[in-house]
């Protein structure tokens, strides 16, 4: 994956399938701790023990069109490439969390990216979950939360374009106040 | 700086498209995109904004955009099914956001289908 904005588009929708209602994805980058960490959330159905064990294999997968899965591996590999640290945990009945971690100034980090359409690209893909997106650095941190957006819309759906196109806007320019997104 | 409050607006403008939307079934065309991971690392991220952007643009209300998994046939990626009212479903391969806004023109509005972006142009 050319970002890791595309990364956790990827491994969330792993949350969606899993019927979440809840998920909470959290950036933190800091330039003085030389660190980025991403955690995804969900309260989804979550894995046995077995699956959880495999979920890391490529020859794992829960589709059906064919034998490999690779969002959960690319993840894993774009974290560790960096000398950073991955992990997943999991409770059926629960929910799941993957946790990723990079060196931020190690030369195979991937960008950050358009995490704005990331965002966009999931809310649009299921409007009833509540997602909750953290982002921090060291000048400040930012964060959307879709209950606050369902309080001033009503009964107009997060997925009208022209929420989307509003919620992508309000994404990018607050992570542009503190600087977030840009590494 | 955008403030939440601004949603206030957005709302009072919707209300009554929403309805009118749902009175419009039989017109309905689906955007039906592939977001597996497969579609998302060949680029499919972008072609779904693209497509939501033209849809706000252009105003749009009969178009339905949604995503799917993985179609299987990855190697095309990304995928693109047109569905338009008379039940005719169209695959688009190897789309970006320039193909898009053919499709969004020749496809949707015109109901002409662009053969040249289509599974069948690729296979031969």
């Amino acid at each position: 994956m050319k970002e890791l904005s595309l990364n956790i588009l990827d491994i969330t929708y792993n949350s969606i399938k899993a019927n979440a209602e809840k998920i909470e994805i959290s950036i933190s980058e800091s330039i003085s701790a030389n660190l980025i960490q991403i955690e995804i959330k969900d309260n989804g159905h979550g894995m046995d023990h077995e699956l959880l064990e495999k979920v890391t294999d490529p020859f794992v997968t829960t589709r059906t069109t064919r034998k490999v899965g690779l969002g959960i591996p690319l993840f894993k590999q774009s974290a560790e490439d960096t000398d950073g640290k991955f992990s997943i945990s999991s409770k059926i009945g629960e929910g799941t969390a993957v946790y990723a971690s990079f060196r931020l100034d190690h030369l195979d980090r991937a960008p950050i990216g358009d995490i704005s359409s990331t965002m966009v690209s999931l809310i649009q893909a299921n409007d009833q979950i509540h997602f909750i997106y953290r982002h921090s650095t060291d000048s400040g941190e930012f964060v959307l939360d879709t209950d606050d957006l369902h309080a001033q819309l009503g009964d107009v759906p997060l997925s009208e374009p022209a929420v989307l196109s509003w919620i992508g806007e309000y994404i990018k320019e607050n992570l542009e106040d503190i600087q977030g997104g840009k590494i | 700086m955008k403030s939440l409050a601004e949603l206030q607006a957005i709302k009072e403008k919707m209300q009554n498209k929403v309805n009118l939307r749902a009175s419009e079934d039989d017109n309905t065309v689906r955007v039906v995109v592939g977001m597996a991971t497969c579609g998302i690392a060949a680029g499919a991220r972008p072609v779904l904004n693209a497509f939501l952007k033209e849809i706000e643009d252009r105003h749009l209300g009969n178009v339905i955009c949604t995503q799917t998994g993985c179609i299987g046939i990855c190697q095309y990626e990304p995928v693109v099914e047109v569905i338009t009212p008379d039940g005719t479903k169209t695959t688009y391969v190897k789309m970006n956001e320039d193909k898009v806004a053919k499709v969004v023109t020749e496809h949707i509005v015109n109901n002409k289908v662009v053969q040249d972006f289509t599974i069948g142009a690729y296979q031969k």
